[in-house]
Protein backbone atom coordinates (compact mmCIF):
# COMPACT_ATOMS: atom_id res chain seq x y z
CA UNK A 1 0.00 0.00 0.00
CA UNK A 2 1.00 3.43 -0.72
CA UNK A 3 0.42 6.49 1.24
CA UNK A 4 -1.30 9.47 -0.21
CA UNK A 5 -2.26 12.91 1.11
CA UNK A 6 -4.90 15.43 0.01
CA UNK A 7 -4.93 18.73 1.42
CA UNK A 8 -8.73 19.94 0.66
CA UNK A 9 -8.61 24.12 0.30
CA UNK A 10 -9.70 24.92 3.98
CA UNK A 11 -6.53 22.80 4.70
CA UNK A 12 -7.84 20.11 5.94
CA UNK A 13 -5.73 16.74 5.72
CA UNK A 14 -6.75 13.16 3.99
CA UNK A 15 -4.33 10.37 4.26
CA UNK A 16 -5.56 7.74 2.97
CA UNK A 17 -3.73 4.11 2.16
CA UNK A 18 -3.84 3.85 -2.00
CA UNK A 19 -3.41 0.16 -3.93
CA UNK A 20 -0.97 0.39 -6.53
CA UNK A 21 -2.55 0.97 -9.87
CA UNK A 22 -5.47 2.65 -8.58
CA UNK A 23 -5.76 6.36 -9.97
CA UNK A 24 -5.23 9.35 -7.62
CA UNK A 25 -8.83 10.05 -8.08
CA UNK A 26 -10.07 7.00 -7.21
CA UNK A 27 -8.73 6.96 -4.44
CA UNK A 28 -10.22 11.02 -3.07
CA UNK A 29 -13.42 9.79 -4.28
CA UNK A 30 -13.42 6.47 -2.39
CA UNK A 31 -12.04 8.29 0.85
CA UNK A 32 -14.63 11.72 -0.05
CA UNK A 33 -12.10 14.23 -0.34
CA UNK A 34 -14.01 17.33 -0.63
CA UNK A 35 -12.99 19.14 -4.18
CA UNK A 36 -12.82 16.26 -6.37
CA UNK A 37 -15.86 16.00 -8.24
CA UNK A 38 -14.46 13.42 -11.17
CA UNK A 39 -17.90 13.90 -13.15
CA UNK A 40 -16.49 11.75 -16.31
CA UNK A 41 -15.45 8.70 -14.21
CA UNK A 42 -11.60 9.05 -15.24
CA UNK A 43 -12.05 9.16 -18.66
CA UNK A 44 -9.63 12.20 -19.10
CA UNK A 45 -12.89 13.82 -20.54
CA UNK A 46 -13.70 16.44 -18.18
CA UNK A 47 -11.40 18.54 -15.85
CA UNK A 48 -13.15 18.23 -12.56
CA UNK A 49 -10.43 16.08 -10.76
CA UNK A 50 -8.03 18.88 -10.80
CA UNK A 51 -5.05 18.86 -7.90
CA UNK A 52 -1.93 20.68 -7.69
CA UNK A 53 1.10 17.82 -6.99
CA UNK A 54 3.14 19.22 -3.53
CA UNK A 55 6.40 20.96 -5.62
CA UNK A 56 8.53 18.06 -4.03
CA UNK A 57 7.05 15.42 -6.07
CA UNK A 58 6.23 17.01 -9.05
CA UNK A 59 9.46 15.53 -11.05
CA UNK A 60 8.27 12.07 -9.98
CA UNK A 61 4.98 12.06 -11.14
CA UNK A 62 5.18 13.95 -14.29
CA UNK A 63 4.04 15.96 -16.82
CA UNK A 64 1.02 15.31 -18.21
CA UNK A 65 0.29 13.99 -21.64
CA UNK A 66 -1.49 15.58 -24.61
CA UNK A 67 -4.73 14.60 -23.78
CA UNK A 68 -4.73 15.86 -20.28
CA UNK A 69 -3.00 19.33 -21.21
CA UNK A 70 -5.87 19.60 -23.78
CA UNK A 71 -8.47 18.81 -20.81
CA UNK A 72 -6.59 21.04 -18.55
CA UNK A 73 -7.97 24.22 -20.33
CA UNK A 74 -11.13 23.99 -18.87
CA UNK A 75 -9.76 24.16 -15.59
CA UNK A 76 -9.58 26.77 -12.73
CA UNK A 77 -6.27 28.59 -12.22
CA UNK A 78 -4.49 26.16 -13.90
CA UNK A 79 -0.76 26.05 -12.43
CA UNK A 80 2.17 24.42 -13.62
CA UNK A 81 2.35 21.37 -10.83
CA UNK A 82 -1.52 21.25 -12.34
CA UNK A 83 -2.96 17.56 -12.78
CA UNK A 84 -5.82 15.62 -13.41
CA UNK A 85 -5.70 13.18 -10.78
CA UNK A 86 -7.46 10.56 -12.83
CA UNK A 87 -4.05 10.91 -14.78
CA UNK A 88 -1.91 10.08 -11.64
CA UNK A 89 -1.45 5.90 -10.96
CA UNK A 90 -0.65 5.11 -7.79
CA UNK A 91 3.00 3.09 -7.42
CA UNK A 92 5.62 2.64 -5.08
CA UNK A 93 7.86 5.89 -5.87
CA UNK A 94 4.39 7.97 -4.76
CA UNK A 95 4.59 6.69 -1.33
CA UNK A 96 3.82 10.09 0.73
CA UNK A 97 2.93 11.94 -2.28
CA UNK A 98 0.89 15.43 -1.28
CA UNK A 99 -1.40 17.24 -3.59
CA UNK A 100 -3.68 20.09 -2.78
CA UNK A 101 -7.28 20.01 -4.16
CA UNK A 102 -7.69 23.95 -5.89
CA UNK A 103 -10.61 26.21 -4.96
CA UNK A 104 -12.84 25.23 -7.29
CA UNK A 105 -13.20 22.89 -10.35
CA UNK A 106 -14.22 23.27 -14.24
CA UNK B 1 -47.75 26.90 -37.64
CA UNK B 2 -44.93 24.11 -37.98
CA UNK B 3 -45.67 20.78 -39.30
CA UNK B 4 -46.25 18.30 -36.89
CA UNK B 5 -44.34 14.88 -36.81
CA UNK B 6 -46.56 11.84 -35.93
CA UNK B 7 -44.59 8.46 -35.02
CA UNK B 8 -45.57 5.72 -32.55
CA UNK B 9 -42.50 6.08 -30.15
CA UNK B 10 -40.41 9.44 -29.47
CA UNK B 11 -37.41 8.37 -28.00
CA UNK B 12 -35.23 11.05 -25.97
CA UNK B 13 -31.76 10.79 -26.27
CA UNK B 14 -30.02 8.99 -29.20
CA UNK B 15 -27.11 6.94 -26.67
CA UNK B 16 -26.22 3.20 -26.95
CA UNK B 17 -29.90 2.44 -24.66
CA UNK B 18 -32.37 5.14 -27.16
CA UNK B 19 -30.58 3.61 -29.87
CA UNK B 20 -30.88 -0.21 -28.48
CA UNK B 21 -34.79 0.71 -27.69
CA UNK B 22 -35.65 1.10 -31.25
CA UNK B 23 -34.80 -2.46 -31.87
CA UNK B 24 -36.86 -4.08 -29.33
CA UNK B 25 -39.64 -1.70 -30.37
CA UNK B 26 -39.36 -1.88 -33.88
CA UNK B 27 -39.42 -6.38 -33.01
CA UNK B 28 -43.22 -5.11 -32.36
CA UNK B 29 -43.71 -2.67 -35.25
CA UNK B 30 -43.34 0.18 -33.64
CA UNK B 31 -41.83 3.36 -35.55
CA UNK B 32 -39.43 5.16 -33.36
CA UNK B 33 -37.79 8.99 -33.99
CA UNK B 34 -35.06 10.29 -31.74
CA UNK B 35 -33.94 13.60 -30.53
CA UNK B 36 -30.35 13.87 -29.42
CA UNK B 37 -28.90 17.57 -27.92
CA UNK B 38 -25.57 16.47 -29.74
CA UNK B 39 -25.07 16.65 -33.52
CA UNK B 40 -24.90 13.13 -33.86
CA UNK B 41 -26.01 9.39 -32.11
CA UNK B 42 -24.30 7.97 -29.59
CA UNK B 43 -24.65 10.44 -26.05
CA UNK B 44 -21.80 9.70 -23.92
CA UNK B 45 -20.51 7.04 -25.87
CA UNK B 46 -19.49 9.71 -28.67
CA UNK B 47 -18.85 12.60 -27.13
CA UNK B 48 -16.93 11.74 -23.97
CA UNK B 49 -14.75 8.39 -24.26
CA UNK B 50 -15.35 7.45 -28.37
CA UNK B 51 -11.78 5.81 -27.75
CA UNK B 52 -12.49 4.47 -24.80
CA UNK B 53 -12.54 0.39 -25.14
CA UNK B 54 -16.01 -0.89 -23.21
CA UNK B 55 -15.46 -4.72 -21.63
CA UNK B 56 -18.77 -5.51 -19.86
CA UNK B 57 -20.65 -5.61 -23.10
CA UNK B 58 -21.60 -9.32 -23.40
CA UNK B 59 -20.15 -11.02 -26.14
CA UNK B 60 -17.87 -8.51 -26.52
CA UNK B 61 -14.74 -9.04 -24.59
CA UNK B 62 -13.59 -5.52 -25.59
CA UNK B 63 -15.62 -3.48 -28.18
CA UNK B 64 -14.92 0.51 -28.53
CA UNK B 65 -17.49 2.77 -27.36
CA UNK B 66 -17.95 4.28 -31.25
CA UNK B 67 -17.65 0.92 -32.88
CA UNK B 68 -20.41 0.01 -30.50
CA UNK B 69 -22.19 2.98 -31.66
CA UNK B 70 -21.97 2.02 -35.05
CA UNK B 71 -22.87 -1.71 -34.43
CA UNK B 72 -26.03 -0.47 -32.47
CA UNK B 73 -26.67 1.69 -35.60
CA UNK B 74 -25.92 -1.21 -37.93
CA UNK B 75 -28.59 -3.25 -35.73
CA UNK B 76 -31.33 -1.18 -35.68
CA UNK B 77 -30.99 0.11 -39.59
CA UNK B 78 -34.01 -2.30 -40.84
CA UNK B 79 -36.51 -0.26 -38.54
CA UNK B 80 -35.26 3.27 -40.17
CA UNK B 81 -35.73 5.11 -37.38
CA UNK B 82 -35.67 9.12 -37.68
CA UNK B 83 -33.23 11.37 -36.01
CA UNK B 84 -33.23 15.18 -34.91
CA UNK B 85 -30.09 15.81 -33.92
CA UNK B 86 -28.99 19.70 -32.58
CA UNK B 87 -31.87 19.88 -30.73
CA UNK B 88 -32.80 19.61 -27.16
CA UNK B 89 -36.85 18.52 -26.22
CA UNK B 90 -38.11 21.66 -24.66
CA UNK B 91 -41.61 20.74 -23.35
CA UNK B 92 -43.30 17.26 -23.09
CA UNK B 93 -47.24 17.55 -22.40
CA UNK B 94 -49.88 15.32 -22.54
CA UNK B 95 -52.72 15.09 -25.14
CA UNK B 96 -56.66 15.05 -24.26
CA UNK B 97 -57.26 12.42 -26.77
CA UNK B 98 -54.45 10.44 -25.44
CA UNK B 99 -50.85 10.34 -26.52
CA UNK B 100 -47.92 12.99 -26.15
CA UNK B 101 -47.38 15.99 -27.73
CA UNK B 102 -43.44 16.70 -27.63
CA UNK B 103 -41.49 20.26 -28.17
CA UNK B 104 -37.93 21.28 -29.47
CA UNK B 105 -35.89 24.57 -28.64
CA UNK B 106 -36.37 25.27 -32.38
CA UNK B 107 -40.31 24.93 -32.14
CA UNK B 108 -40.46 21.71 -34.01
CA UNK B 109 -43.40 19.55 -32.79
CA UNK B 110 -43.92 15.81 -32.56
CA UNK B 111 -46.70 13.49 -31.70
CA UNK B 112 -45.91 10.36 -30.36
CA UNK B 113 -48.76 7.30 -28.90
CA UNK B 114 -45.53 6.70 -26.18
CA UNK B 115 -42.50 8.81 -24.69
CA UNK B 116 -38.99 7.04 -24.14
CA UNK B 117 -36.67 9.11 -21.72
CA UNK B 118 -33.03 7.46 -22.64
CA UNK B 119 -31.72 10.91 -21.68
CA UNK B 120 -28.71 9.38 -19.39
CA UNK B 121 -27.34 12.39 -17.80
CA UNK B 122 -29.46 14.71 -19.05
CA UNK B 123 -28.35 16.97 -21.58
CA UNK B 124 -25.24 18.29 -22.94
CA UNK B 125 -24.76 21.88 -22.48
CA UNK B 126 -21.73 24.38 -22.36
CA UNK B 127 -19.79 24.67 -19.46
CA UNK B 128 -19.79 27.90 -17.66
CA UNK B 129 -16.04 28.57 -17.02
CA UNK B 130 -15.19 28.86 -13.33
CA UNK B 131 -14.84 32.70 -13.78
CA UNK B 132 -16.32 34.02 -10.35
CA UNK B 133 -19.26 36.58 -10.77
CA UNK B 134 -19.72 35.44 -14.45
CA UNK B 135 -23.61 34.28 -13.66
CA UNK B 136 -24.38 38.07 -13.65
CA UNK B 137 -23.40 39.09 -17.31
CA UNK B 138 -24.90 35.65 -18.70
CA UNK B 139 -27.68 36.34 -21.70
CA UNK B 140 -26.21 40.37 -21.72
CA UNK B 141 -22.43 40.66 -22.07
CA UNK B 142 -21.67 36.66 -22.00
CA UNK B 143 -22.68 33.80 -24.18
CA UNK B 144 -21.60 30.60 -24.71
CA UNK B 145 -22.20 29.86 -28.82
CA UNK B 146 -23.47 32.44 -31.52
CA UNK B 147 -26.96 32.70 -32.49
CA UNK B 148 -26.83 35.65 -34.54
CA UNK B 149 -23.50 37.28 -35.74
CA UNK B 150 -24.83 40.61 -35.65
CA UNK B 151 -24.93 40.57 -32.41
CA UNK B 152 -21.72 41.35 -32.17
CA UNK B 153 -20.85 44.05 -34.94
CA UNK B 154 -19.13 46.71 -33.73
CA UNK B 155 -18.09 44.99 -30.01
CA UNK B 156 -14.68 44.22 -28.48
CA UNK B 157 -14.96 40.67 -28.22
CA UNK B 158 -13.13 38.04 -26.69
CA UNK B 159 -12.98 34.27 -27.05
CA UNK B 160 -11.95 32.54 -24.52
CA UNK B 161 -10.61 28.54 -25.42
CA UNK B 162 -8.21 26.65 -27.63
CA UNK B 163 -10.47 23.94 -29.54
CA UNK B 164 -12.51 24.53 -32.70
CA UNK B 165 -15.31 26.47 -31.61
CA UNK B 166 -12.93 29.15 -29.72
CA UNK B 167 -11.09 29.42 -33.14
CA UNK B 168 -14.02 29.16 -35.42
CA UNK B 169 -15.38 32.21 -34.05
CA UNK B 170 -12.76 34.07 -33.55
CA UNK B 171 -11.92 34.23 -37.31
CA UNK B 172 -15.88 34.61 -38.11
CA UNK B 173 -16.61 37.63 -35.92
CA UNK B 174 -13.23 39.50 -36.68
CA UNK B 175 -14.47 41.06 -39.66
CA UNK B 176 -17.41 42.22 -37.87
CA UNK B 177 -16.38 42.84 -33.95
CA UNK B 178 -14.46 46.00 -33.52
CA UNK B 179 -11.83 43.64 -31.89
CA UNK B 180 -11.12 40.45 -31.43
CA UNK B 181 -8.93 39.17 -28.94
CA UNK B 182 -8.72 35.51 -28.20
CA UNK B 183 -7.38 34.12 -25.05
CA UNK B 184 -6.04 30.54 -24.12
CA UNK B 185 -3.77 29.14 -21.10
CA UNK B 186 -1.33 27.98 -23.17
CA UNK B 187 0.34 28.71 -26.73
CA UNK B 188 -0.34 25.52 -27.91
CA UNK B 189 -4.04 24.93 -29.49
CA UNK B 190 -6.47 21.79 -29.72
CA UNK B 191 -8.29 23.22 -32.76
CA UNK B 192 -7.57 22.26 -36.34
CA UNK B 193 -3.97 23.62 -37.29
CA UNK B 194 -5.24 25.44 -40.84
CA UNK B 195 -7.61 27.96 -38.08
CA UNK B 196 -4.73 27.94 -36.22
CA UNK B 197 -2.85 29.64 -39.17
CA UNK B 198 -5.02 31.98 -40.01
CA UNK B 199 -5.35 33.49 -36.45
CA UNK B 200 -2.03 34.11 -36.46
CA UNK B 201 -1.52 35.32 -39.44
CA UNK B 202 -4.08 38.16 -38.43
CA UNK B 203 -2.35 38.55 -35.32
CA UNK B 204 0.83 39.34 -37.51
CA UNK B 205 -1.05 41.59 -39.40
CA UNK B 206 -2.46 43.02 -36.52
CA UNK B 207 -5.71 42.43 -36.91
CA UNK B 208 -6.70 40.35 -33.68
CA UNK B 209 -4.91 40.28 -30.48
CA UNK B 210 -3.59 36.64 -28.66
CA UNK B 211 -3.33 36.66 -25.71
CA UNK B 212 -1.84 33.78 -22.97
CA UNK B 213 -3.51 33.61 -19.83
CA UNK B 214 -6.48 32.56 -17.84
CA UNK B 215 -9.57 34.98 -17.24
CA UNK B 216 -9.35 35.71 -13.46
CA UNK B 217 -11.86 38.56 -13.09
CA UNK B 218 -14.71 40.77 -15.38
CA UNK B 219 -15.42 43.84 -14.63
CA UNK B 220 -18.82 45.87 -15.74
CA UNK B 221 -22.08 46.80 -14.02
CA UNK B 222 -25.84 46.00 -14.60
CA UNK B 223 -25.01 43.09 -16.97
CA UNK B 224 -22.89 45.19 -18.98
CA UNK B 225 -19.42 43.96 -19.49
CA UNK B 226 -16.10 46.32 -19.66
CA UNK B 227 -13.14 44.60 -19.39
CA UNK B 228 -11.63 41.23 -18.44
CA UNK B 229 -8.75 40.73 -16.18
CA UNK B 230 -6.18 37.91 -17.96
CA UNK B 231 -3.75 36.19 -15.57
CA UNK B 232 -0.23 35.42 -17.78
CA UNK B 233 2.50 33.27 -16.74
CA UNK B 234 3.80 36.39 -15.31
CA UNK B 235 1.49 39.34 -14.99
CA UNK B 236 -2.01 40.56 -15.40
CA UNK B 237 -3.34 42.10 -18.44
CA UNK B 238 -6.44 44.30 -18.48
CA UNK B 239 -8.76 43.52 -22.09
CA UNK B 240 -11.15 45.65 -23.12
CA UNK B 241 -14.42 43.26 -23.55
CA UNK B 242 -17.84 44.15 -23.70
CA UNK B 243 -18.70 40.71 -25.49
CA UNK B 244 -17.38 37.59 -23.73
CA UNK B 245 -17.50 34.22 -25.75
CA UNK B 246 -16.21 31.45 -23.53
CA UNK B 247 -15.75 27.85 -24.97
CA UNK B 248 -14.71 25.23 -22.12
CA UNK B 249 -16.12 22.29 -23.38
CA UNK B 250 -20.04 20.31 -22.73
CA UNK B 251 -21.16 19.27 -19.21
CA UNK B 252 -24.31 16.96 -18.71
CA UNK B 253 -27.14 18.88 -16.86
CA UNK B 254 -30.92 17.05 -16.23
CA UNK B 255 -32.23 20.21 -18.09
CA UNK B 256 -35.49 20.31 -18.89
CA UNK B 257 -36.63 16.86 -17.72
CA UNK B 258 -37.28 18.40 -14.49
CA UNK B 259 -40.64 20.54 -15.70
CA UNK B 260 -42.50 17.73 -17.03
CA UNK B 261 -43.92 17.02 -14.16
CA UNK B 262 -43.04 13.47 -13.79
CA UNK B 263 -41.71 12.08 -9.86
CA UNK B 264 -37.78 12.59 -9.57
CA UNK B 265 -35.39 11.16 -6.88
CA UNK B 266 -32.24 12.83 -7.05
CA UNK B 267 -32.32 14.15 -10.54
CA UNK B 268 -33.10 10.78 -11.67
CA UNK B 269 -36.70 9.37 -12.77
CA UNK B 270 -38.26 6.43 -11.00
CA UNK B 271 -39.86 3.58 -12.67
CA UNK B 272 -41.42 0.16 -11.70
CA UNK B 273 -38.88 -2.94 -12.46
CA UNK B 274 -41.69 -4.70 -14.50
CA UNK B 275 -42.26 -2.13 -17.20
CA UNK B 276 -39.80 0.82 -16.70
CA UNK B 277 -42.86 3.36 -16.80
CA UNK B 278 -42.71 6.68 -14.88
CA UNK B 279 -44.79 8.29 -12.91
CA UNK B 280 -46.69 9.54 -16.31
CA UNK B 281 -48.46 6.33 -17.93
CA UNK B 282 -46.95 6.10 -21.32
CA UNK B 283 -44.22 7.82 -20.20
CA UNK B 284 -40.85 5.45 -20.04
CA UNK B 285 -37.60 6.04 -18.57
CA UNK B 286 -34.42 3.82 -19.80
CA UNK B 287 -30.88 3.63 -19.09
CA UNK B 288 -29.14 6.00 -16.76
CA UNK B 289 -31.53 8.85 -16.26
CA UNK B 290 -34.03 6.23 -14.46
CA UNK B 291 -33.89 4.88 -10.73
CA UNK B 292 -35.22 1.88 -9.11
CA UNK B 293 -33.87 -0.44 -5.92
CA UNK B 294 -30.87 -1.94 -7.42
CA UNK B 295 -30.31 0.24 -10.10
CA UNK B 296 -26.88 -0.01 -12.02
CA UNK B 297 -25.83 2.54 -14.41
CA UNK B 298 -24.34 0.05 -16.85
CA UNK B 299 -24.92 0.04 -20.63
CA UNK B 300 -26.54 -3.48 -20.60
CA UNK B 301 -28.48 -2.86 -17.86
CA UNK B 302 -30.29 -0.05 -20.05
CA UNK B 303 -30.70 -2.86 -23.03
CA UNK B 304 -32.45 -5.23 -20.54
CA UNK B 305 -35.03 -2.11 -19.26
CA UNK B 306 -35.41 -1.44 -23.35
CA UNK B 307 -36.87 -4.94 -23.99
CA UNK B 308 -38.90 -4.77 -21.21
CA UNK B 309 -40.49 -1.25 -21.62
CA UNK B 310 -41.18 -2.52 -25.15
CA UNK B 311 -43.56 -5.10 -24.34
CA UNK B 312 -45.39 -2.53 -21.81
CA UNK B 313 -45.15 0.04 -24.85
CA UNK B 314 -46.68 -2.07 -27.33
CA UNK B 315 -49.21 -2.81 -24.87
CA UNK B 316 -50.05 1.34 -25.02
CA UNK B 317 -50.14 1.48 -28.38
CA UNK B 318 -52.33 -2.01 -28.79
CA UNK B 319 -53.91 -2.59 -25.98
CA UNK B 320 -56.21 -5.19 -27.84
CA UNK B 321 -53.34 -7.42 -29.55
CA UNK B 322 -52.23 -9.89 -27.56
CA UNK B 323 -47.92 -10.18 -27.31
CA UNK B 324 -46.63 -12.96 -28.76
CA UNK B 325 -43.78 -13.44 -27.19
CA UNK B 326 -40.84 -14.56 -30.05
CA UNK B 327 -36.96 -15.49 -30.54
CA UNK B 328 -35.17 -13.77 -33.18
CA UNK B 329 -33.07 -16.83 -34.07
CA UNK B 330 -36.17 -18.78 -35.15
CA UNK B 331 -38.94 -16.45 -35.89
CA UNK B 332 -39.57 -16.12 -39.74
CA UNK B 333 -42.07 -12.47 -38.98
CA UNK B 334 -39.06 -11.51 -36.91
CA UNK B 335 -36.73 -12.69 -39.79
CA UNK B 336 -39.44 -10.84 -42.52
CA UNK B 337 -38.71 -7.60 -39.94
CA UNK B 338 -35.28 -7.60 -39.64
CA UNK B 339 -34.79 -8.00 -43.55
CA UNK B 340 -33.05 -11.18 -43.14
CA UNK B 341 -33.45 -14.52 -45.39
CA UNK B 342 -34.84 -17.87 -43.95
Amino acid sequence: MTKLTYIAHDGTRFEVEAENGSTVMENAIRNAVPGIEAECGGACACATCHVYVDEAWTALVGEPEAMEEDMLDFAYEVQPNSRLSCQIKVRNELDGLIVTVPERQG
Amino acid sequence: MSDITHTDVLIIGAGPVGLFAVFELGLFDMRCHLIDILDRPGGQCAELYPEKPIYDIPGYPVVGAQELVDKLLQQIAPFKPGFSFNRMVTALERLEGGGFRVTTDENEVFEAKVVVIAAGGGSFQPKRPPIPGIEAYEGSSVSYSVRRMEEFRGHDVVVVGGGDSALDWSLNLQPIARRVTLVHRRPEFRAAPDNVNKMHALQQAGALDLVIGQVSALSGEDGALRSIAVKGPDSEVEVACTRLLPFFGLTMKLGPVAEWGLDLHENQIPVDTEKFETSVPGIFAIGDINWYPGKLKLILSGFHEAALMAQAAKHVISPKERIVFQYTTSSTSLHKKLGVAD
